[in-house]
This record gives C-alpha cells, structure tokens and sequence, in this order.
C-alpha cells in the first residue's frame, strides 16, 4: 500500500482551474519526481500537500489514516516539511538561529551549544555539511539550500517536499545536490521533487508522475522511461488552432550575435558564448527550460543588460556600445519576458503606454512638450487595430486582462515599425483567441520581411509559427534545426542536454 | 448617494485635518483656555488679519519652497529629505555672491544671488543624487544627514570667514540695499519669494504633465525597469530630480536672506525644510496642491504667536496640532476607497441594484 496518497484533489483559483482530479500514490522511502511545464499545476498541490491552499474536493491519506491540513503548521506535526524555490532565511542570522527560529520554545532560553552540536551531527548524517555558526548570507546558494533541508529535518520530516530545488544551483552544485537526496532516501525519507529537468529525474527518481494542464497525465517508473518518453508525456499533442503557416523566401542576415557572454543578476554568466543568428523574413524560435539564460539574453539584445563579451550586431554593424534607444532607433522591436514589471507601466494609461519607447519623440511629442490629444487618437487607432478592448485609452493598464495587456505591448513594438522583433514569451497567460492572433500577427510580420527572433519555453506555440528552431541548454545553443526536422522529441533532448552527447 | 460617499471620501485629506484640529481642542481644555476662541484666534489672525497674514506669507515663502524640493524628487520615486540642509547651503552661496561679486548693476546682480542659491542647493542635493544613482546608496541617510553639515557649515561661516567685525553673535554683513527683493504687502515683510514659490509650483505642475522632461522623471518613478526599458537613462533622472528639488530647497534659502533676514545668521531656519516634509505629505506630493498645503502650514506657525498673546496658552500645542495633521492625514491616505468599508458597502449595492434590474427586465 502507498505511504502518501492523494486521491482526487481539484482546486481553482476564480475561474481558473488549476488542478482536476489529480491523483498520486507515493510509496515509503522512494524518490518521487514530479515533472511539468511552468503552469502545469505542480506547485499548486505541493502547496495543498503542505497545507498552504486547501482543496475544493478529494482527500489524502498518510500511512491509510485521513490528512487533513490547515496550516503548514499541521504538515510539520504530521511530519511533511516543504523547501520552497525561494529560500525563507533570514540572511543576518546564522545557520544554527535559523534552524532555531520558530522552534517555539515559549520563554525557555536556547541552549545554542546544544543545538550546533546536534545540527553538526545531522549533517554529517545526511552528507549535507555546513557550517553551523556561518552567517547565511556569506553561504553560496548550495549551502543555503543545506540550511532549508537541514531546518526541515530538525522538525523531524520524513516527507520533503522540494520545489525545483535545482533552479537555483550552480552546474556544479547540482550534482552534489542530488547526491544528498539518495543519501536522504537511505536514511529512510520520502522525497517529493519538483522539476522540469528530466536529466535530474533520470539520475535520481523512483517514479515520476508527469502533469499537464492542471491533470496528471502519468505515472511511472523512471527506470522504464526515457528521456524521450517523459519529454513527449510533459508537452503532450499540440492544441489545434488555426494559423496559417506560410513561408517566404528567408533575406539577409538582420541580427547577429557572436560568443555572447551575459551575467544573471547573481553574477553568473547565465548567457555563455552564444551564437545565433535572425534573418530577414524568418521567424527563428528559440526554445529551452525556463532558466537557460532566456531572460538575460533577451535583455543583452536590447541593451538592458551589459555585454561582457562577445559582439551583437544589426545589419552588420556593431550596436553592443548602444543605449536601448540608439538600438530602438535602428528598428529593433523588444517585447520582454516581463509584462507587468518591464513592458509596462501598469499606473499608466493605455495610450500612454503605447507611446512609452517613442514619448520623446514626434509624433508623441514635438520640442519636448508632449501631445497628448495625438497620443489619445493614435491610441485608439491602434487599439481598434490590434483589438485591444477596454473602455477608452485613459484606462489604467493594470486593469487590463494579461491578453489585453500583451496586445498593448505588441501594438507598441510593432506600430514602430521594426526590422527585427525579439519577442518573449508571446502567448504566456494569453487564452487560444489571443494565441491566435498573436501567432498570426507574427506570420504576417515575417512575410512583410522583419526578422523575428522568438524565445520562449512553451515549445508548441514555438512549433506553430518558426521556421528555424534553436534550444538554448545553459546559456549556450545547444542545437539548430529546420522545422521540418523539429520533433518534440529531439527537442525535448537537446533542451535537457541529453542530446549533446548525441550530437557530439 | 454613492457619487455623495465618493465626494466625501475624495477629500479626505480635509476631513483628516478637520479631525486633527477637532483632537486639539481637547489639548486647548487641558491647558484651561477655549477651543473655539484659540482657533479663532490662531486662523482669524493668520489668514484675516492684515500683518497677521503678511506674517503667514512670509513663512508660506520658504515652507512652499521646501515643500516643493520634497515633492519634486519624490515623483522619481526619492525621498529627500534633506531641504533643510540645502536651505543653509543656498542661502551661503546667495550671500556669498551678494557680497564678494565685484559691483554689479542690481538687474544683473540679484538674478546671480538668487541662481547662486539655487546652485547651492542643487549641489548639495546632487551629492546624494550621485551617490543614488551610481553607487545605490538610500538617499534618506544622505540627505537626513548631510543636513548637519549644512547647517554647521553655516554656522562655521558666519562665525568665522563671513562674520561682521564687531558683531555680537555669528552673523555675515548685510547684503546690498539694491539685492533686497521687493515687497508685496507693504508694511509687512511679505516679500516676493511668496509669488516666486506659486508661480514655480504651478510651472513644475505643468512641466510634470506636459513635457517629455516630466514624463520621464514620473516614469523613473513609477517602475524604473520599465523607465530603463523604455530608452530613458535612469540614473540621469535620478540626478535632475534630486538637482531640480535640491535647487528649490536652496531657493528657499535664497529668498530668505534677500527678502527678509538681509544677512546669513547662523542657524536661520526654523526647521522650514522639515515642515517642506509635512507639506508635501499633507500634499500626496501633488505640486499643484502643495501651495495650498503650505498655506495651512504657514498659518497654523505664523498664527500660533499671535493665539498664545489672545489666549493665554503656550504657542507649542500648535506644534502639538501640526503633529496631529499629520497623523490623521497619514491614517486617511492609507485607506483606499475600494477597500474601505464604505467601499465595500457601495460595491454590494451595486451588486444588488444590478440583480434587481436584471430581475425586472425579464419580467417586463
């Protein structure tokens, strides 16, 4: 019989319905992954499991007795601990008062002493060392991840529930890492991970259950798998929609980038010599598990984000000196990953911010005074255009839906008048009548002769409209492959890195 | 009904200080006098009395200027907080271009002195500015702080370099009769820095709304990820807004020693670029109201004098008042309409009225 089961478990969000029906048996002392798309819903029912939300319907069972969670307080006292993807340290503290911290002793005074000793002890037990009197900050990331398994253990977990613990690792970390979890499983604990990784899940998982869309759409053993396999489980049969694919003849060469080398915000060279290229009337995609150096390299092509290395060029010139609105000047069109927190102001009206790149020029403004009444009237030019629908221009754009907003965005890069568009994330959060257009738009662009670059990890929205696909593994391309030969499957290899030996 | 509650609760602010005041008259019955006899006293003299109002006037000058050096940086997203620091500084380097610029006709001469002290100012803002934009340093602790220094470099120059031979206490020599500015309500030393601070907080309004300049500043403000993405150089921003509101400060100073004081004392203000904090606030920082909170501020001050000689009662409850203002007004800027519970209450009517309409069309 199953250790942990979850049997039927639905939740929705207002009218979203972020898990149906989900099932999942978890035996005692295995490693059990849990593998999906961003969205697919695997954060959702750890969270239920650790008692954060509670579900609409369906129960769980632990050892054959009912679990019934209202808090994570409860979780702990049944012995299920979670290590979110964002640490919850207290920087200043050092390791063993974090562990400490909540403990709840009431007024009794803490024999710090004792509990360093004891935290030294667990971790040479477990193979996850570190030093107790250490502040936390001075700790790489590794060593902080330690501290949140260390301070689960110490409220004697036998269930950890990890929430892509690798996102956060250094290459080099993560194998160290996943050592620590056999190591953790030997010791007698059950282990529930969270990923998109299907290298990690091969190295170190049991069974692994794959969710899609809110529902589990498997469960197996890793060792009957394969890669290939859980890939094609995890993206599952394209949805049908009508775009009209069509191809013209591919021109010059717009946007070149040579041996990019970018940090992440870590300092971490989360783009590492990269080389790519986007021609006139193609569109190129460029897919790859959330994390790869996407967002970074997005923003080093628009001049957001310095270039330590290497050479961007636009039509054969150098540009990696220019500011983003030199580069804006030069007809290259950035729709960034980050709507709200980059692509818009969200206190800004919508006319406003569909002149939030050109304001301080004409026609938005002449001699630095700006014009407003052309500002509204072009506004609702474009906005009947692109089938932006709100109520007037002067609405604020944070009570837009997430499709609306994307149009205002789209509308923006695209009434500049571009010759390379590097567009991210298009369709993320949109419904299939905005996909549509959005996909569509996008052709129509690509015949009109603009170089699209499309980066994004939703590979069948990628799959839709590309001519050429490339998959980004760690900030580098991992490989380049016409449409025709584009499989899920091959994709699915090259952006988990199991397919660079293959093409070596 | 639901526009009448939403009228109400639009000026809020009014309603916070109407309360603040309310909340002081029990401060006017602990120290044994008449509410309402004090506040006819404190208001009938600051705003209906002739010199009462002259000496609003000359305290609106200053404390509309500073207000203004806190509001302006404070749509690029900056909290400054160091106007008073920069009143000193403008006012050392408006007395110092009065005094030791070789002779000048006065049409030439006053326009120096007064940009010298916005100079002033603007530089010593621009310190944390830098430091803002470049090296991530919060300008709250530089600019909070760089108010010592400030105010002890006048101190050191009035005592010392700038001081008048023979002068019993540490001040400058007087500055030339032809920089004096002019006056606006003779007798009274109403000056024309008043006007200055109107006509500058109504350009700066439209400057904000209207040019491409303001828009960049607010957009700094607003979400500077998107300012940046938007082609617009943050840091350089960062610098104009602290500079512009520094520049005020230093204005303010300016003014002080051309239109009213004729000499750089050694601690001049009375904490007027403190109060620009308060007006600002009571403002919500929108430049076109910070007059008009100013106006308040520099009445309830110059009327306390002349309430503590009506009435008998020590002229710090009025301190103790002002303290009030603020608080009610930080309480009522904190609740948002929607989420109140008269929001709340009138959002459920809405709900209602809509079910009974639909209910009613498909009857009829």
């Amino acid at each position: 019989m199953s250790y942990l089961v979850i049997d039927g478990i639905s939740k929705s969000f207002g009218a979203f319905q972020a898990l149906s029906e989900v099932d999942l048996h978890v035996g005692r002392g295995e490693i059990h992954a849990i593998l999906g798309e961003n969205g697919a819903g695997k954060t959702t029912l750890m969270n239920i499991l650790y008692g954060l939300y509670q579900p609409d319907k369906g129960r769980m069972l632990l050892n054959g007795e009912p679990l019934h969670l209202s808090s994570p307080a409860d979780a702990i006292k049944r012995g299920i601990g979670m290590i979110h993807q964002h640490f919850m340290l207290v920087n200043s503290l050092n390791v063993t008062e974090n562990i400490v911290l909540g403990l709840g002793q009431g007024l009794k005074s803490i024999d710090f002493t004792r509990h360093e000793a004891r935290i030294r002890a667990m971790g040479s037990e477990f193979g996850l060392e570190v030093d107790p009197s250490a502040p936390v900050w001075t700790l790489p990331m590794g060593l902080r991840q330690r501290v949140e398994i260390l301070k689960v253990l110490y409220r004697n977990a036998e269930i950890l529930i990890l929430d892509e613990p690798t996102s956060v690792l250094a290459p080099g970390e993560i194998d160290a890492f996943l050592e620590g979890l056999t190591k953790l499983q030997k010791a007698g604990h059950t282990i529930l991970f969270i990923t998109h990784k299907l290298e990690e899940v091969m190295k170190v998982a049991n069974r692994v259950t794959v969710m899609r869309q809110g529902r589990v759409s498997d469960e197996l053993d890793a060792s009957g798998t394969s890669p290939r396999e859980l890939a094609r489980k995890m993206v599952g049969r394209d949805v049908a929609m009508r775009i009209s694919r069509r191809s013209r003849r591919i021109g010059d060469r717009r946007l070149q980038l040579e041996e990019v080398v970018a940090l992440d915000d870590r300092g971490v060279a989360a783009v590492d010599k990269l080389t790519l290229d986007v021609c006139a009337g193609e569109i190129h995609g460029l897919c790859g598990v959330d994390g790869n150096g996407q967002r970074e390299l997005g923003e080093v092509i628009a001049g957001l984000r310095p270039l330590v290395s290497g050479a961007i060029s636009i039509e054969g010139a150098r540009v990696d000196g220019l500011s983003v609105k030199e580069r804006k000047h030069l007809g290259l069109g950035f729709v960034p990953e980050d709507r709200q927190g980059t692509a818009l102001v969200l206190d800004y009206s919508i006319a406003t911010n569909m002149v939030l790149r050109d304001f301080n020029r004409p026609p938005a403004s002449r001699r630095g005074i700006l014009d407003l009444r052309r500002i509204a009237h072009d506004a609702t030019r474009l906005m009947q255009r692109y089938d932006v629908r709100a109520r007037s221009p002067q609405q604020l754009v944070r009570f837009l839906s997430g499709g609306n907003q994307q149009k205002v965005v789209l509308a923006r890069e695209i009434d500049g008048q571009p010759n390379i568009l590097v567009i991210m994330q298009a369709c993320k959060g949109l419904d299939v009548g905005a996909i549509e257009f959005v996909q569509n738009t996008l052709v129509d662009l690509k015949m009109a002769g603009i170089a699209i670059l499309y980066i994004s990890t939703e590979l069948e929205h990628v799959l839709e409209v590309a001519d050429r696909v490339s998959v980004i593994f760690r900030g580098h391309i991992a490989g380049t492959l016409p449409i025709a030969e584009a499989d899920n499957a091959r994709l699915g290899e090259l952006m988990t890195g199991a397919g660079a030996d293959a093409a070596a | 009904m639901e526009r009448l509650v939403q009228i109400a609760y639009a000026g809020r602010t009014i309603w916070a200080v109407l309360a603040a005041l309310a909340c002081g008259s029990i401060l006017f019955l602990i120290a044994g006098a008449d509410p309402i006899k004090a506040y006819i006293a404190l208001f009938g003299e600051a705003f209906f009395d002739f010199f009462g109002f002259g000496a609003t006037l000359v305290k609106f000058s200053p404390i509309l200027l500073a207000g203004l050096a806190v509001a302006l940086p404070l749509k690029a997203g900056l909290f400054n907080v160091g106007a008073e620091g920069q009143i000193y500084v403008g006012a050392l380097f408006c007395t110092i271009a009065a005094l030791f610029l070789p002779f000048l006709h006065p049409i030439i001469h006053l326009p120096l002195c007064i940009l010298a002290g916005a100079l002033g100012g603007a530089l010593w803002a621009l310190i944390a500015g830098w430091l803002k934009a470049y090296r991530g340093i919060n300008e709250v602790i530089v600019t909070l702080l760089l108010n010592y220094v400030g105010i002890n470099l006048v101190s050191y120059a009035a005592g010392g370099p700038l001081m008048e031979e023979g002068a019993p206490y540490p001040y400058s020599a007087e500055v030339p009769e032809g920089l004096h500015l002019p006056y606006i309500l003779p007798p009274t030393d109403a000056h024309a820095g008043a006007l200055a601070g109107v006509v500058l907080a109504l350009v700066l309004a439209l400057l904000m709304r209207y040019t491409s300049f303001g828009f960049a500043i607010l957009t700094v403000g607003n979400n500077a990820q998107a300012a940046r993405y938007a082609g617009i150089n943050v840091e350089h921003q960062i610098l104009y807004a602290m500079g512009l509101g520094g520049a005020l400060a230093g204005l303010a100073g300016a003014f002080e020693i051309l239109g009213l004081k004729y000499r750089l004392f050694h601690m001049f203000s009375a904490g007027y670029g403190f109060d620009g904090i308060v007006v600002a606030f009571i403002a919500s920082a929108n430049l076109a109201l910070v007059p008009i909170a100013a106006l308040f501020l520099a009445g309830l001050r110059a009327g306390a004098q002349l309430m503590q000689r009506a009435v008998g009662v020590d002229s710090t409850i009025v301190d103790a008042i002002q303290g009030l203002v603020v608080m009610f007004v930080a309480a009522s800027l904190a609740v948002r309409f929607a989420d109140s519970r008269w929001g709340k209450a009138m959002a459920q009517r809405r709900a209602n009225e809509a079910l009974v309409a639909s209910k009613e069309l498909k009857h009829g």
